[in-house]
């Protein structure tokens, strides 16, 4: 069943790219839009942008990369260990839920590493496999995001961001326990 | 931010003293730094394709529609945005792409979106009350199909490799909910007030 759909979906994803670029052309056409000139006009912009992000990535990646590889950020897991087990995350769930809204990868990795030590279809493997799929590299996104268009000023982007991520950390734990 | 970004530095210069830890830090920042430009770079592609499709979505009057078949939706979440402006089709071509878990292409539309609502803020370079609900909303994430999750379990040796998905798609709901809630709430605090900028032409 769970397949079916995945491979329902899966095919969603494959075809939605092409279908809309096809059908973005009909209409366009259809409405006497100059396709090619207004296309080669909008895509212009693709540069610029791509070169306003990068001192916003730089500067937010390479903070992390300073905390990340000091140490500073595993002292930090050791320091609110207690907290979150009160919670109810399992110990070796902890290190994947600090390092997911700070970067993709990172977290990729530390998946990847739970799910080949304990088992995939294990608990603490199903509930870091949640966690991934349930949240976003929200330091990222701000980043790249607000870089796009100049803003510096988040205001209260950030803490929405985490207040979220942290709802579903900790949902991810909890509706696992309760299902599996 | 300029607190949280001292704060990783200072502590990461710091901890990295203590720890013995300076070599790897000085190398983790140096990949960090190439890692970013190589990440804008790789974006710069699918970006100017979508802009370019959506310039043609745009002329064809397609993105006015979707902003106003699902302006009963947008409206609550994005009450200082006009009702039919190019900003709410652009934010939903995001969400769509999202759910659809289509990657970079999800983000250069997303970048569209923000281009859009930058038309509209009157402070150039504070973030808007729209901006904000819609990063609120995209960083609570809105995966339908977790495809790289299922992969990496899938190779793992899985019995079952989309057994997550339920769960999955059930806390990014109240993940999203949430940061609807927090964005709505934060909003409203003097903490988060728009300052006046000194410096208004960026």
């Amino acid at each position: 069943m769970a397949d079916i759909l995945t491979g329902f979906l899966q095919t969603i994803s494959d075809w939605a790219i092409p279908i809309l670029a096809a059908g973005i052309v009909m209409l366009a056409l259809s409405r006497r839009v100059k396709i090619y000139e207004a296309f080669v006009e909008g895509a212009k912009e693709g540069f610029n942008v791509g070169v306003r992000i990068i001192p916003y990535l730089v500067a937010i990646l390479c903070g992390i990369a300073f905390f990340r590889a000091s140490g500073a950020l595993d002292l930090l897991t050791t320091l609110i260990a207690p907290i979150t087990n009160f919670l109810g995350m399992p110990g070796e769930a902890l290190p994947m839920a600090l390092v997911r809204p700070l970067s993709g990868s990172g977290a990729l990795g530390i998946m990847s590493d739970i799910i080949n030590t304990h088992g995939p279809d294990s608990y603490i493997g199903r509930v870091v496999s949640t966690m991934m799929g349930s949240t976003e590299t929200t330091f990222y996104v701000l980043a790249v995001y607000f870089g796009s268009v100049g803003v510096s000023k988040v205001r209260h982007a950030l803490w929405a961001g985490l207040i979220a991520d942290v709802a579903g950390l900790l949902s991810a734990v909890w509706i696992c326990s309760l299902v599996f | 931010m300029n607190f949280i970004w001292a704060f990783l530095i200072i502590a990461g210069v710091l901890f990295a003293a203590i720890n013995g830890k300076m070599a790897e830090c000085t190398q983790a920042v140096i990949d960090a730094a190439k890692g970013s430009v190589e990440l804008a770079i790789g974006l710069i592609g699918i970006m100017a394709f979508w802009l370019g499709l959506m310039r043609l979505a745009e002329e064809a009057g397609l993105v006015r529609f979707l902003s106003r078949i699902l302006k009963p939706i947008l409206r609550p979440l994005f009450p200082s945005i006009p009702s039919d402006d190019p900003a709410l089709g652009a934010m939903v071509a995001n969400f769509a792409a999202n759910i659809l878990g289509l990657g970079n292409s999800a983000t250069a539309l997303g970048l569209k979106a923000m281009i859009e609502l930058e038309r509209l803020n009157p402070h150039k370079k504070t973030a808007s009350n729209a901006m904000c609900t819609f990063l609120a909303i995209n960083t609570s994430s809105l995966t339908l199909i977790p495809a790289t999750v299922i992969a990496i379990r899938a190779s793992a040796g899985s019995a079952n490799p989309a057994e997550v998905i339920g769960v999955i798609i059930l806390v990014t709901s109240i993940s999203t909910v949430v940061a609807i809630t927090a964005v709505k709430i934060l909003e409203k605090l003097p903490a988060f007030k728009i300052k006046p900028e000194e410096d208004q032409n960026g």
